[in-house]
Formats: structure tokens, sequence, C-alpha cells
């Protein structure tokens, strides 16, 4: 740099400092009473901070408190409902409360879970929204030492009828692929539900997982006294501000499209960059603690590592690394740039972890010191512009408790008979329908953009019941999937989120898996309104009594609230994401059948059901009834049934029995196993065909056997009191359902694989 | 024999092309982008991944990495150097392989298993296939779209240059069954004297019966085979 560069570069610094001056004096003098309400608080909530401080906040402060204490990341309304969970169990080594939960698969080997949504960020941009949505994820998975080895897709959208809905579907598909591609963690897994509630907002929910070894779990935190606070990745800028509180934390309007800056950008190079620093950094032991710098940014980052450490922390923000010139402090401590990580050294290893950063090319700098005295202090360069101490801003929201009412639609739609409606008249052609059907025909089309094979572990790809990934180097695998299906919910979301735990259990249950734990994505609408509240209280109770009976914990999750529209809420959405234990891969079912004359049987038992059934949307343009019942005990009887007779070597090809009903699953048994199947048996009931077709009961199991098995089958079911019902045979090349269904298989297949498209 | 598996910042199948080099028995190693001296390799692996993120253009900053220099000189000494993908898409920027990549006809990424013909069996990568053979091995890219110009081709042809193409599975080559839109069906292709090789499904995806396929192993066992005469 020239002397005369140098003479104009202080010229404008100066001038820079004055502006700043200027209008920070205004903010402070002026303003700061009412900016609390732009930033999202409350009056309450501000008199609170003055409280805590003694004083009025400065406008860092102000800041800083907004965007820990919005809904997104103070969980202010769901505490008192998720507290109920239960959190733990002989294999949960880390519950919720860390940026991933962690659960034990013996060998020395855990691992590492979390979901969480995107959704607003995606209905605004849908290609950041989502690909950025990937990338926090992860980030909490490597955070904790765990190699990234999956990712999961839980997505709602609008009715693909409607353009914006087009768009936004094939943007946020193309931003998962843009990202979980280029970082090398296969997309194994997911769902898509087309419903109209979900027009406005959309549902993008990630799950990620990771394996680790026990013995190199790394937490967040910021111990030891003098210890070095580092942040390293990429450089910091004036994207993602606000994006926790005034996006993810407030109801959608018409003005959403001016919230765009709020949403950040992603960089899946940097990030792949990150994992492999990171994992290197911990494998060579040279950090105290670890934690990503995702939603409120570095402030999020720093009272977290702090409060969980009950140290302090001092930073100078002048020693982060900024992609523009000029940023406010406050813009510096808020910002939700992406790809950024926060670790802590020893002093005597703080040169080491910025050298292992070098050699990969990543920026890092030293910001900042723990501390002893409880208070998370701020400089820029050298000038204190706030302190404030960092329990009060990771710990201590404010906790609401929300009023909750049953709504009045519940008892109107709940009353609908669906036995009122008459028989249709071509069984065969609604039954075609349904498997046409959005939400009912394969995902091909969204799973083939996603790499599914990267890291050669995938043993089940995107299609059956659930992913299966081995474990390489064991005889184990770990089955993952996601459900939850919001039209039930909203019919009656006790039974619906039931469903959700039900489903997922019976997924990893088909592929020979033992179910061992959740994450959990409640997506609702705004918890101020007492019937949205309602529907939250009544979902969690739900979870809650599942996750006991299935023995399946929570280790951590995410709270989406807020999801709503010009035409109101959206379904309430609680995604399960599961995982389960195969002990011996060798013992992996799949859905397709296998063998010729194999026989097809159904495991559980058939009710006239068709509340929510995707045979009363399809067929009958209805949203109505209750949902098909749930008997957790004998949900529990018929997996344990299940993954006893897989064990044991008895059944060639289990397939779980889901929305569409009887009649789809058989299609897709035998579409997988390219071969037809004759289904002349039926059970002993009262109802008509059409209804035992798309009945969508729960408890159901579609499995085939070779014939010598029956017998240990039968002595298996009787014991455990399940009922096993044969249907009819493998073979031929068309499915054959009574006298009423008769299609080839390979016009199943056309028809089912080719429907989705955009 | 010894793989080296060079490491650019962005890969992100070296661990796999790692793993694969193991299950076949054979000695293997990383080689990280700075480094410039290729000694006591038999085979250099080129994985697949993003390379620098492929923002410019897949594998366009890669072959300016100093590693590229010493793969040259390898590849001029008669050494095997494979390509896989973004490995594929390094070797046609660096000018080691003819032609060039587009985007995929879909304007998707797609990953699949597809089914790939052995034109040619006398090559140091498909010595232990047979002339006509279909391999089912998946592929796993956005770029894919293999193109080169007329007289090119030509030369290719008639110099049993192009190893692998995309097919149903009874072995036509069709265009119903090119996922990607490249010319010719063009799936992998050597350089003129056959010990660079560029293709882009995974071999090494498609190594163990659980994963849906071992068909890349024969890929793998010719190298090892061509290298221990």
């Amino acid at each position: 740099m020239t002397s005369e560069q140098k003479i104009v570069n202080s010229e404008q610094a100066e001038e820079h400092v004055e502006l700043v001056f200027i209008h920070r004096s205004l903010f402070i003098r002026s303003f700061m009473a009412e900016l609390y309400e732009e930033l999202g608080l409350t009056k309450e909530e501000y008199d609170k901070i003055v409280k805590i401080l003694g004083r009025e906040p400065t406008y860092v402060e102000l800041a800083m408190y907004s965007v820990m204490w919005s809904e997104h990341c103070s969980y202010k309304s769901s505490k008192p409902q998720l507290k109920n969970f239960p959190t733990t169990g002989p294999a949960i080594l880390q519950g919720p409360g860390e940026n991933a939960g962690i659960i034990d698969i013996g060998d020395g080997q855990a691992i590492a879970m979390k979901i969480e949504s995107h959704n607003h960020p995606s209905a605004i941009e849908p290609y950041q929204g989502a690909a950025t949505g990937v990338g926090g994820i992860l980030r909490d998975i490597f955070t904790m030492g765990a190699r990234p080895i999956a990712v999961l897709d839980p997505l709602r959208f609008g009715s693909l009828e409607d353009d914006r809905v087009k768009y936004l579907f094939e943007e946020v598909v193309a931003g998962i692929a843009g990202y979980g591609n280029c970082v090398g963690v296969p997309t194994i897994a997911g769902d898509v539900y087309f419903e109209e509630c979900y027009e406005g907002n959309p549902l993008v929910n990630v799950m990620a997982v990771g394996l680790v070894e026990t013995d190199k779990i790394m937490h967040g935190y910021a111990s030891g006294p003098g210890n070095s606070v580092i942040l390293f990745g990429n450089k910091t800028g004036r994207d993602g501000i606000g994006g926790v509180s005034v996006l993810a934390s407030q109801e959608f309007t018409e003005t959403a499209q001016e919230k765009r800056p709020s949403v950040q950008v992603g960089d899946p190079f940097t990030e792949k960059l990150l994992i492999e620093v990171s994992l290197e950094l911990i494998e060579k032991r040279l950090l105290v603690g670890l934690q990503d710098l995702g939603g409120a940014g570095l402030t999020c980052a720093a009272c977290e590592t702090s409060s969980r450490a009950e140290t302090g922390m001092e930073i100078d923000i002048a020693n982060v690394i900024k992609r523009e010139t000029g940023m406010e402090p406050f813009e510096t401590m808020v910002s939700e740039s992406q790809e950024r990580m926060l670790g802590i050294a020893t002093p005597e290893n703080t040169k080491n972890v910025l050298d292992v950063c070098k050699k990969w090319g990543v920026d890092a700098m030293v910001i900042g010191k723990v501390t002893d005295d409880g208070a998370l202090k701020v400089y820029d360069d050298g000038e204190l512009v706030g302190e404030m101490p960092s329990r009060s801003l990771a710990d201590e929201a404010p906790v609401y408790h929300r009023t909750s009412a049953k709504p009045d639609y519940i008892k109107e739609i709940q009353s609908f008979d669906p036995r009122s409606l008459k028989t249709p008249r071509d069984i065969e052609k609604a039954f075609m329908d349904i498997l046409t059907s959005p939400n009912i025909c394969s995902k091909r089309w969204v799973y083939e953009q996603y790499d599914h094979m990267v890291q050669t572990n995938t043993a089940l790809i995107p299609g059956g019941d659930a992913g299966v990934l081995r474990i390489k180097e064991t005889q184990k695998a770990i089955a993952l999937t996601v459900d939850g299906n919001g039209r039930y919910c909203y019919l009656d979301p006790y039974t619906g989120s039931l469903i959700a735990m039900a489903e997922a259990a019976r997924n990893l249950v088909a592929t020979g898996a033992r179910p061992l734990a959740i994450t959990d994505c409640l997506n609702f609408g705004n918890p101020e309104k007492p019937h949205v509240f309602w529907q939250f209280t009544e979902s969690v109770r739900a979870l809650t009594e599942a996750c006991r009976v299935f023995n399946t914990p929570v280790v951590g999750g995410n709270v989406s609230f807020y999801n709503e529209w010009k035409k109101g809420a959206v379904y309430p959405t609680p995604v399960v994401g599961m995982l389960g234990l195969i002990k011996d891969i060798k013992n992996m079912t799949t859905i397709g059948f296998k063998r010729r004359d194999d026989i097809v049987a159904l495991l559980g038992n058939t009710m006239p059901e068709l509340g929510g059934s995707e045979y009363l949307k399809v067929v009958r343009k209805k949203v109505a009834g209750r949902p098909p019942a749930v008997d957790l005990k004998k949900e529990k009887a018929l997996q344990e049934c299940c993954l006893e007779a897989i064990e044991a070597g008895l059944i060639k090809s289990a397939h779980d029995i889901s929305e569409g009903g009887l009649a789809v699953i058989l299609a897709e048994c035998c579409i997988a196993g390219k071969t037809g199947a004759v289904i002349n048996g039926r059970e002993d009931t009262d109802m008509e065909l059409y209804e035992w077709l798309f009945s969508e009961s729960q408890g159901r199991i579609v499995i085939s056997f070779k014939e010598r098995s029956l017998f240990l089958l039968e002595k298996l079911c009787s014991r455990l009191r399940v009922d096993l019902t044969v249907l009819g045979r493998v073979g031929g090349e068309n499915l054959q359902i009574g006298d009423k269904i008769n299609i080839s298989v390979e016009r199943l297949k056309n028809s089912w694989q080719g429907a989705l498209h955009v | 024999m010894r793989f080296g598996i060079v490491v650019f910042p962005g890969s992100n199948c070296e661990q796999d092309c790692y793993y694969a080099a193991h299950l076949i028995g054979e000695q293997v190693s990383y080689i990280w982008h700075h480094e410039t001296n290729l000694n006591g390799y038999d085979c250099i692996i080129l994985p697949g991944g993003f390379s620098y993120g492929d923002y410019l253009r897949t594998g366009a900053v890669a072959k300016f990495s100093p590693v590229m220099d010493a793969l040259v000189t390898f590849a001029e000494k008669g050494g095997l150097v494979i390509g896989i993908c973004n490995g594929f898409q390094i070797l046609l920027e660096s000018g080691l392989l003819p032609g060039a990549m587009l985007r995929n006809k879909g304007l998707k990424f797609i990953c699949k298993y597809v089914n790939v013909k052995v034109e040619n069996t006398s090559t140091p990568f498909t010595t232990k296939t047979l002339r006509g053979e279909v391999l089912r091995i998946p592929i796993a890219h956005n770029e894919g779209n293999y193109y080169a110009e007329a007289g090119v081709l030509e030369d290719m042809n008639k110099n049993g240059q192009i190893i692998l193409r995309y097919c149903d599975p009874h072995g036509d080559v069709t265009e119903e069954w090119n996922p990607n839109g490249s010319i010719e069906n063009i799936a992998g292709i050597t350089n003129k004297e056959g010990n660079v090789l560029g293709l882009m499904p995974h071999p090494e995806r498609a190594m163990e019966e659980i994963l849906g396929s071992e068909d890349g192993r024969k890929i793998f066992e010719s190298i090892v085979s061509a290298t221990s005469k």
C-alpha cells in the first residue's frame, strides 16, 4: 500500500467512524425503546432485558437478545411441553441440549443425529433456503466429532397444479441436491407430500446423521478460562441478519419477499473443507470445544458455549474476518453467514489449530478468549460495545405458557363417516388414480437428483421402507426413516402424531431394524393462537406416549412455529426421524417379492378406516373423517412379531402398509420384485372390497415367505397374538386382486414411476 | 501394487476409492494436491467430487493444482491413470484426454445404476472383462454429457479409445438408455496410448453385492493384473 492510498483510506475510515457514531447515537437516544418491536421483541421482554442489565441495553445488546430470545432459538413457547419427552435410555449418550443427539450402536461406535426445519427461507428463496438447511444440519453433526454419513429430507408442498408450487418444488430439490451432492454426503431417504395447505408455506425439513467413535465425541463447551476462541470458515457478511427472529419466528405476510435479504447463501465447497478441518482437529485432539454458527450466528455460538461451560467470553469483532467493510458491530454479532465454526483451544494448541485450517485453505482467526466471570463481552477494536451475562442470552429467555383451545372444525370434520359414501363404480380405476397420485407415486424424480450412494454404504436406496447404511468393517447396519402425515394430524393431532411414530417404527422394523431413538421436527402455525397451540400440545402428548412404548427416546429436534400464510396455518405436521439398528446385515429385508410361489400374507388387521385416506382425497375429493386408530400395544406386538420373523429367517420380503392402503402396497411389492402376484384370500370381515383395499389401518405389514415357513410363522403369530392372513402367491406378470383388479406389473411400474415430474 | 488417490479440496469420493483398493487387497495412499512427486505408484486415481467446488466449470481449477504437472509426466512415462466422474472431467480439462463435458441433457443431476457395454478388452483397465460384456455400475453427475468433434470421434473409434458405452441390460446401445445425452453413448474413453482412462460411472461404488453390484471390481482387478505383469 502506498502512503497516498493510506491517507485516502484513513480519511474514509474517519468519515466512516463519524457516520457510525451518528448512526449509533441516533439509535440509542431516540429509537431504542421502539426498536425492540422491529427486532421481534415484546415490551415485557424489553423490560426483562433492562432488569437483567440494570440499565438500558446498547443496540448491540438489544440485537443479540432479540435473536437469542426469538422463538426459533429459545423455544419459549414450547419448552413446558417438550420437557415431558423421554430423553434418556441405556443407548443414549447425548440427549437434547447439544448440537445433536448421540446414540450408542456398540463396538465403540455411536450415531449422531438431528433434524431441523428451513421452511421460511425456502418459501422465499427455495434453492438457497433448502441448500443452507442441509449445510446447517450437517454442521450440527460434525461439530459433535461425527462424520456425516446421511441426509434425509421430509418435504411438504402445495398442490402441483400451482405454478409457483412447481417452482418451489423444483428449486428446493435442486438446492438439496446442489449442496448435499457437493459435500459428498448421501441423501438416502425422505418423503414428499402435496397438500393445498402448504402452498404459501412449504415445509423443508432436513435430518442429518453421522458416525462417531465414542471416545472422539466433541462438545460445544467453552471451558478453561484463558483458552482461545477461534472463528474459522467463511468470512462474515451481511447475509442472514435476523434470520431467526424476523424470518423464522413470525408469520408470513404479503411482504415476505422483502425479507429475501434475510436468507443466507450456501457454499458447499467450504462446508466440505470444514468437515475435513473439524474432524482433523478433533482427531488430533487440538480442541477443547467446538460449535457451529447457525441461527443467531456468533451471538448464539458464543453465549451457548460459555453458558454450557459456566464460563464467560470476550470477543473483539475487529478480529472477525469480514466479507465487506463498514459492518456495524451488531451486524457482525448476528450475521448468519454460512459455513463458520467456533473452536476453543488451549493457548499451546492455538497455532496448531490455525495451521490445520491453513493447510485446507480455510480462513481462521483468534477472535477472543474464554473468561471466568460468566459475562459475554463484545469489543469493537478494544472499545466495549456490549456486556451481558452469557446465561441470560442462552438460557433465560422468558417462557410462555400459551393458551390452548380445541378448535371448532375438529368436531364437524370428524363427524363425517366415509361409510356413508357409495362404492366406487370402477375399483380398478380408483386404484390406478391412487397409485399415480403425487403423494403415493414413486419419488424417483426427486431422489435420482440426490447422490444417494456416495460413501459406499447405502445398502438400501430410496424407494423402500427406510434407508439402510451398512457400517463398514462390522456386521451392523443402521436404518433411517422420516415420517409425518399432516393430513391425519389436521383431522386429529393426537392420533395423527401416534401414526407418525407407529409408521416410522414399522418402516424400520420392516427392514429388520430395531428402533433406537428419534429426533423430531414439529412444524405448526402461530402458537399465540389457541387452536394452533392445542394442536401442538396434543401432538407432543402423543409423541411422548409413543416414545415410551417403542423405547425410542427423543435425542433432540426442532420446533418450527409460525408456519402460516394468507390462507392460514399449515396442517399441524410433526415429523419423526427415527434410527434403528440391524444387528446383522444378512437379515436386512426389502419390500420386493422374491420368488414365484412364495406365499403373500398380511400381518395385522384391516378395519374399514378411510378417514383422511388417499382414497377419500383422490377419488372423493374430500379431507375429512377420523384418521385410522392406533393401539400402541397391538402395534408394538406386530412389530415384535415382524422383527422376530425376520431375525429367524422366516420371511423373504416385508412392506409396511401406510397411505394408499393394501392395494398400493401390493403393487409396490410387485414393482420392486419385478413379478406379479395373485391375491385371492381376504380377512374374514364384512367390509366392502374397496374398503379393504384402500383402508389405511395402522399396524399392518405385507410379508412374503416360502410355503414351508408358514407353520413356524403361524406359531410365532399366535404366541404374540398377531393375526396372520394368507392373501395369495407371488407369480405371473400381473397383479391380480380378486376379480376386480388385473393389471400387468409393467403398466403399474410405468404409471407409478412416471407420475411425478415438473 | 500401489494405488495413489489424488485429493483436491472438494474431492468427495477419495475415501470410497481407498476402500475399494483396500477391498481387493492392494496398497493405497492419498496424495495431497500439492504433491509433485508420484514415484512409487503404479496407478493414480483422480476421484469424483466437486474439486474447488466446481464453481467455474467442472475440473477447470483442479487442472492448475501442482500435482497435475507431475501427473502429466507420470502418464507420459506410461503410468496408469484413471479419472472417475470429476476425475474424468479434470483429465479432459488438462488435455490428457480428448473432448469436453457438457451438462446432462435433462439439466439435472442424475444418480442411478446404469448399464455400460465394454467395447475394448485389451486396455489395462478392461482385461478382466469380456468384449461386449454389460457392467452394472452407478453414475452420479450433473455434467456427464460427453462431447467431441466428428474428426476426433472418428480417430477415437479407429484407435479403440472408446471403452464404455451406455446400453440397455442386454448390451444394445440405444438413445433410450443414454442417461445424459453423451455423444455415441460414450461413458468412458482412454487416450491414444491406452494408459489413461476417464469414465463417468463409479466402479468404486460397485465392489460388493450388498451395495447392488460387484461389476466395478473387474476394472480394479484389470488394473492389478496389468501392473503385476
